[in-house]
């Protein structure tokens, strides 16, 4: 039995309970308990079944590592899956759950795959579920489905905001542990901007629980001083419960912090995730330890022997009475010590070694401690929980040699550093050979923009793997930091911690070393995935033996700890299988982010109305009062009718249309784009960016300008005002204004940079109103101010002025065939003017209108629309806009594109008007046909429609397209295809629909 | 080849799994080859598979410079459609697709096509007219698709969040026989197939020069020499515009990492693949209950097969918003793949300027779905020696001519 001990735990709270549930099952436990340690303070063994076997799954680790220990946390919209029990702080009122069985945690009908194990071995799928063929995704698939997964997926909408910051400094340092201390000391002194992030509640890493001293003191004594030598430094920002989650190209971290994890509900944000820049990384991420392969490694009970010494010691939680220690090194010992002196038994250490000699292998021995050197596990008993361990000569095959009863079992294959950070950004690996393991290489790290080393690895995390190593290796390497941060100064206070005599470590892959391939298949690598030894090898015999493929082919270190606990071990097992050294064999590539990130924190507060800018005009909130219906254009959202009464979108949009060409129609068109163009070069410039002419354009005239990508495609268009001899104003589409600001600076800045221009992008500061129909000019006068008369101001003139009391720029242009001006005032002022314009027009039958009402008075004048008649692969000729083009122009962006065969071939499909012959509207994207099939069997296609809609003006379908031949086909009736089969007969059009001589608009 | 199947697997259990031969075998290179394949990802090895299925080239060498499958066949989110808009594209594409649903059994490996239907969601009205024309496209291309109404995307969909508020879905472009398939699979399926025929794959073997005469390939220089052969196929996806160097022309290729990211595996929530242009992000679930998540390109040129990190976070913002109920779950792992653009995001299958050698690359974002149907027309180009329909319009001096096959009209996201 798993209990609580009457005494001791360092981080515990006793004067705190903390009452929770499990499965509904009532537990209590303390203050400071980490889920893992109060589950196993109430004899909670068995946690949770495993992905492949459903077999039953124990806590295993006392940290990020925790591959079995995963439970659904919290319910409704704080339900969480897959939360690691060890990294999980108790709080009052926690409910949680196990997962991954069915129909409960003791009685999983799941495990018949473990009946059944022998066969399912590593990628068994890919040999079978082929026949019939139908099976795969009507049978087999489904059945994999619902047993794989681990926990259930929320059904429930997010409880909580998730929060993200920015942070700056030039030193970062990863890990609270003594090393990370002492280089938060030595930095902070140094002067420097300091971060230093733990990943757990607590300081000080293992040290404290080791029983280690630095300068004298208890490691405890001394990290609590140190916190507050740190605290009172200014330039120091401390920040536990954060883990730092990656590294990425220059010096740039993503760290995510538990805030209210432990806290729910009390209206803190669940996460908040950092984004950090650093001038240089220190990762001081500690080490973390190895599993040992023997059979029956896999059974509730089993735990690595520096975790159990954290329950015992952090907790006061026992694994059990009797505890047996199987090792290779020393350091498993001071887990024994720590049982023993918390009152408990352990019948036998295990020592895989022939020979111990360290200091605390004799500590042990002179505690009367048995231990049996040269000998290892020949096998575990026990289902849900261990029973007993049978003893063997680690040489051998297997033979029991003893069998000792137990409840737990601790082992120790070595120590690997935490090199995830490190490797992240390209930092390369070492082996070492001493400690068998792989280390930051430190002749190759990760290099900033500079190519200079960003990335420092400090401690254990470096493969210094005693405290005292790790305190002098801490130092070295900030100063190593600091120099290349420019402060080449001798740290002025370095602590120091005492040694403890270690012997070697003597790696051990399997246990025993002749083990075959009965116990083989019952020795874990991957708990959590169920990869045995045996798969591992089988991976290699079928040849998948690159890492990479025996990591796929086994799904071995794929589960949610990626590998921490099990990937040195399976490397060294298919090393073997390979007859090859384990560097050798290298390692699958270390991705970000280090422990899983949840989404919310990743996504922070970009949600509901704000998960993008939201742009809104001017006159957005006059908008909603009248009811309108939006559509989003890029980040705008722009009216797109305004329903009245009960009408339906298309009776308003029709309305709206018939009133504007009867009455009078006012068009909210602030997001118009608006670039102003100045500078001596500034004609220049946008001759290169206009297929036209616009340097010749004489100051208050307007002029239609179209834009071209280098390949010749039209990009954009929009009419283009010249304001003074230097300074022309381009107005862009709505959804174009950024990308068209960007692509004059691409070439301002990238190929021009000699020309002297200089752009502005001014949309938001204008709010423009287009004042359409034939009352247009009347609601003007009656605002009053500036002559706005056919004479005074033409069509395609602009002039500045008043009206009714606004100062107001007029453009003489339009976009629906009508009597148009569109008016820009200031921003502010574009509400109240908006306002006035509705007012005073009243009583000339003004209505507001929107996009869609735009869109279809263009289309019935046969104006193109960027978007609908180009995607990117037109030219203007295409669309008849080859008068936008000069001739005279020696160049102009998409100009040499143009001239490519296939672009200047007359073969290309041209713009037309089509005319349904039953009056009725062409689907939108309908393709035009032609006879026969091509090569590939497809059906033969002579062009397509852009543009259609119903004609409230001429109260039938009209349609804009492209087709074969172009206007030349006037008079040809076509064929457009239909999704429901049936073709619509279309007539080749004219595609100006509306009062094709501009008399309305001009008058 | 020893075939596979349950009974085999049964046999195999009782004497724990100890007589599997190797799924292929790993030779020392040959002096000389009919057809040596650069590049043994799924698009280099389906060449190979079906020069020797369809043409009966045998004596073929597959070279690659790391472990086979790892390049972005290993790394795809192994999304699976035919809905394109262009023509070559929908024939080439609807090809693969096709030859997905039977590859199992053809390559007696299971691949898990899993045509478990793709959604392309329509968020803005333009986006509607967009996919109403490539539903109008495809019915003429014969590929099966339906633009369906906001209510079924639900029903297909349940944990999609179709209200908005900023993009309410309008309505997506469906094709029910789209789906995903096990990318390691594909390419270890073809490599045993490759292997079965006698074909040489040798893996850690770069490519580091080739050899002509006369303007005609001669053979390529390796890290383990020079090894010589007939014709030569350069199938190197991002590494196309280095291996088009040593031939001697350019390519109008470029490198840059795209993005993806799993979440922690969770029981069942999603069967279909859903994509999302308007917010930029796709996901599915895959088998083994991980949200598959795919990102963006990066702005600039590199090969560092990692990635910004903001990528990331766009794509979490939209996805997250897309599908509420994943804010809870957590990122597992991000990883990053040099896909090779071309101007127009269509793929090169064509002859070059130098003879007998053929260049099959420029699939970018989105060629793992095309791996069968771009080996079926790379193998009969390099067969003949000159394209068949599915690969004439793919040749490369399209780009000269002006003659592009535009697919990003169609398709916002990288997938
Ligand atoms: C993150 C991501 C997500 C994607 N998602 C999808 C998706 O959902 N659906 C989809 O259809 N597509 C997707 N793709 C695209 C798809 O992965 C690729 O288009 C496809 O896999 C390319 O296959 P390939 O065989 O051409 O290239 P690769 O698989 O990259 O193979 C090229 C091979 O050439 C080798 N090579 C290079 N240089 C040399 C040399 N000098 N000598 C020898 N060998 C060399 C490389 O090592 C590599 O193995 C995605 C890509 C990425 C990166």
């Amino acid at each position: 039995m798993s209990t609580r001990l009457s005494k001791g735990g360092r981080l515990i709270d006793r004067s705190k309970v903390q009452n929770f549930t499990f499965n509904g099952t009532a537990m209590r436990g303390y203050q400071g308990d980490t889920l893992a340690a109060a589950l196993l303070a109430n004899d909670q063994m068995l946690v949770g079944r495993s992905f492949k076997y459903h077999r039953p799954r124990g806590i295993v680790g006392s940290g990020p590592e925790e591959p079995n220990a995963l439970v659904n946390l919290g319910r409704a919209g704080r339900s969480e899956p897959n939360q690691r029990a060890t990294t999980t702080e108790l709080f009052d009122g926690l409910e949680c759950a196990s997962q991954n069985h069915w129909p409960s945690l003791n009685y999983d009908v799941g495990v018949i795959n473990n009946t059944l194990a022998r066969f399912l071995p590593g990628g068994f799928y890919y040999k079978t579920f082929m026949y019939p063929r139908a099976a795969w995704k009507h049978l087999f698939e489904p059945i994999i489905r619902a047993s794989a997964g681990l926990g259930k997926p929320p059904q429930e909408p997010d409880a909580d905001r998730y929060e993200q910051a920015y942070a700056f400094c030039d030193v970062l340092i990863i890990g609270g542990g003594i090393a990370g201390l002492q280089a938060a000391l030595i930095a902070g002194t140094a002067g420097l901007r300091v971060i230093l992030l733990e990943q757990n509640a607590h300081w000080g890493g293992r040290a404290p629980v080791d029983g280690d001293v630095v300068d004298g003191m208890p490691a405890a004594e001394w990290v609590a001083k140190a916190l507050q030598d740190l605290d009172k430094m200014t330039n120091v920002t401390l920040r536990n419960r954060c883990t730092g989650a990656g590294v990425y190209d220059h010096g740039y971290v993503l760290a995510d912090e538990k805030v209210a994890d432990h806290t729910p509900g009390d209206g803190r944000p669940k996460h908040r995730l950092w984004r950090i820049r650093a001038g240089q990384i220190l990762t001081a991420t500690g080490a973390i330890e190895r599993p040992l392969s023997f059979a029956g490694n896999d059974i509730p009970g089993v735990m690595l022997a520096a975790s159990t010494r954290d329950f015992v010691v952090n907790f006061a939680v026992s694994p059990g009475d009797r505890t047996v220690i199987v090792t290779n090194n020393d350091d498993a010992y001071r887990t024994a010590i720590a049982l023993h002196e918390a009152g408990l038994s352990v019948p036998c250490i295990v020592d895989a070694r022939s020979t111990v000699t360290g200091d605390l292998p004799l500590r042990a021995k002179a505690l009367g401690l048995r231990i049996a050197t040269g000998m290892g596990i020949a096998k575990v008993s026990g289902g849900k929980r261990v029973t007993k361990v049978a003893l063997c000569m680690q040489a051998g095959e297997g033979a029991v040699i003893e069998e000792i009863a137990c409840e737990a079992v601790a082992m120790s294959g070595g120590w690997s550093p935490v090199v995830h950070l490190w490797s992240h950004c390209g930092g390369k690996l070492t082996w070492d050979t001493t400690h068998a393991h792989f280390r930051p290489d430190a002749t190759r790290p990760p290099t900033g923009a500079d190519g200079a080393a960003m990335v420092v690895a400090l401690g254990a995390a470096n493969g210094a793997m005693t405290a005292a190593d790790a305190m002098v290796d801490a130092a070295n390497g900030t100063q190593l930091a600091l120099k290349a941060l420019g402060f080449d100064a001798k740290p002025k206070i370095v602590s120091s911690a005492a040694p403890v005599q270690e012997a070697e470590m003597e790696p051990v892959w399997i246990m025993p070393y002749g083990a075959g391939v009965k116990l083989k298949s019952k020795m874990w690598l991957d708990y959590q995935n169920d990869v045995k030894v045996s798969d591992v090898q089988l991976a290699a015999r079928e040849g998948y033996s690159s890492v990479e493929h025996t990591k796929r082919y086994t799904t071995l270190g794929m589960a949610t700890d990626q590998g921490k606990l099990s990937n040195i071990n399976g490397l060294a097992i298919l090393a073997d299988a390979r007859n090859a050294e384990i560097p050798q064999v290298g390692t699958t590539t270390f991705r970000p982010p280090y422990t899983p990130v949840t989404l919310g924190a990743l996504a922070g507060e970009s949600r509901g109305e704000i998960f993008q800018p939201l742009r809104m005009t001017p006159m957005h909130a006059w908008h909603q009062t009248q009811g309108a219906y939006f559509e989003p254009v890029g980040l705008w959202r722009r009216p797109y009718t305004f329903p009245r009464g009960g009408e339906t979108h298309a009776q308003s949009v029709a309305r709206e249309v018939n009133n504007t060409r009867n009455a009078l129609g006012l068009l909210d068109a602030s997001t118009l784009g608006k670039i102003i163009v100045k500078g001596p070069d500034a004609g220049r410039f946008l001759d290169m960016l206009y297929t036209g002419v616009m340097s010749s354009l004489p100051i208050g005239k307007c002029r239609y300008g179209l834009m071209c990508s280098e390949q010749g495609f039209l990009s954009d268009d929009g009419v283009v005002a010249r304001i003074d001899d230097e300074t022309w104003l381009c107005h862009t589409t709505s959804g174009g204004a950024d990308r068209i600001h960007a692509w004059m600076e691409d070439w301002l800045q990238c190929e021009w940079w000699d020309w002297q221009v200089y752009t502005a992008n001014i949309t938001e500061q204008l709010a423009q109103v287009a004042v359409v129909g034939p009352n247009a000019r009347k609601l003007l006068e009656k605002m009053g101010g500036m002559d706005v008369s056919k004479e005074t101001l033409p069509f395609m003139q602009w002039a500045d002025g008043t009206l009714g009391g606004f100062a107001v720029r007029v453009y003489r242009i339009s976009f629906s065939g009508e009597l148009s001006y569109e008016i820009a005032v200031a921003a502010s002022e574009g509400a109240a003017f908006w306002a006035a314009l509705h007012a005073a027009g009243a009583e000339l039958g003004a209505m507001p209108y929107g996009t869609e009402a735009l869109h279809i008075m263009r289309a019935e004048k046969g104006f193109i629309m960027i978007g609908d008649e180009t995607d990117g692969t037109i030219i203007p000729q295409d669309l008849n806009l080859g008068w936008a083009i000069s001739k005279k122009k020696a160049d102009f962006l998409g100009k040499r594109g143009q001239e490519r065969t296939y672009l200047a071939s007359e073969d290309r499909w041209k713009l037309a008007g089509f005319e349904t012959l039953d009056g009725s509207v062409i689907p939108d994207g309908s393709y035009i046909l032609a006879p026969g099939l091509n090569a590939n069997g497809q059906g033969n296609t002579q062009g397509r429609v852009t543009s259609t809609y119903f004609s409230p003006t001429l109260g039938r379908g009209i349609a804009m397209g492209l087709i074969k031949g172009g206007l030349a086909r006037m008079g040809d009736v076509v064929d457009f295809n239909t999704l429901s089969g049936a073709p619509i007969k279309a007539k080749v059009v004219d595609p100006v629909f509306y009062d094709k001589d501009g008399e309305k608009q001009n008058v | 080849m020893k075939r596979y199947s349950v009974f085999a697997i049964a046999k195999e259990a009782l004497n724990y799994h100890m007589g599997w031969e190797k799924a292929w075998a790993s030779p020392e290179p040959k002096k000389q080859y009919d057809a040596i394949i650069v590049g043994a990802g799924g698009h280099g090895l389906a060449t190979a598979y079906y020069l020797g299925k369809n043409h009966g080239i045998t004596n073929v060498a597959i070279i690659e410079k790391g472990w086979l499958g790892g390049g972005n066949t290993g790394r795809n989110t192994t999304i699976i459609r035919s809905n394109y808009l262009q023509d070559p594209s929908a024939a080439i594409y609807e090809k693969a697709r096709s030859l997905y649903e039977t590859m199992s059994q053809d390559l007696n490996y299971n691949v898990m096509f899993s045509p478990r239907g793709v959604m392309m969601l329509a968020q803005t009205h333009h986006e509607v007219r967009g996919y109403m024309r490539t539903a109008h496209a495809n019915a003429l291309q014969g590929v099966t698709t339906e633009f369906i109404s906001p209510a079924r995307v639900k029903e297909l969909c349940p944990i999609l969040n179709i209200d908005g508020p900023r993009y309410p879905v309008l309505g997506a472009l469906w094709q029910a026989r789209g789906g995903t398939g096990r990318h390691d699979a594909v390419a270890w399926g073809y490599a045993r197939a490759c292997s079965a025929m006698g074909m040489d794959i040798i893996q850690q073997c770069e490519v580091t020069g080739v050899r002509s005469e006369g303007g005609v390939v001669k053979g390529v220089e390796t890290t383990k020499g020079f090894i010589g052969c007939t014709k030569l196929g350069v199938v190197v996806a991002g590494h196309s515009g280095q291996l088009a160097e040593m031939a001697g022309f350019r390519l109008p290729i470029e490198a840059v990492a795209l993005q993806a990211l799993v979440s922690e595996p969770v029981k069942p929530c999603m069967d279909v693949v859903v994509m999302a242009n308007t917010v930029h992000g796709y996901m599915s679930q895959s088998d083994k209950g991980e949200m598959v998540i795919g990102g963006g390109t990066d702005g600039f040129n590199n090969y560092t097969q990692r990635g910004s990190f903001h990528h990331i976070e766009e794509t979490l913002r939209a996805l997250v918003e897309t599908f509420p109920m994943i804010s809870r779950l957590k990122m597992l792992r991000q990883w990053g793949g040099i896909v090779d653009m071309t101007g127009d995001r269509s793929p090169i299958i064509s002859k070059t300027p130098l003879g007998n050698c053929f260049f099959n690359c420029g699939w970018g974002t989105g060629g793992f779905k095309a791996i069968p149907g771009s080996g079926w027309a790379m193998a009969e180009l390099m067969a003949k020696g000159e394209p068949g329909a599915l690969a004439e319009a793919f040749n490369m001096w399209r780009f000269k001519e002006g003659q592009f096959i535009d697919e990003s009209v169609a398709a916002g996201v990288a997938h």
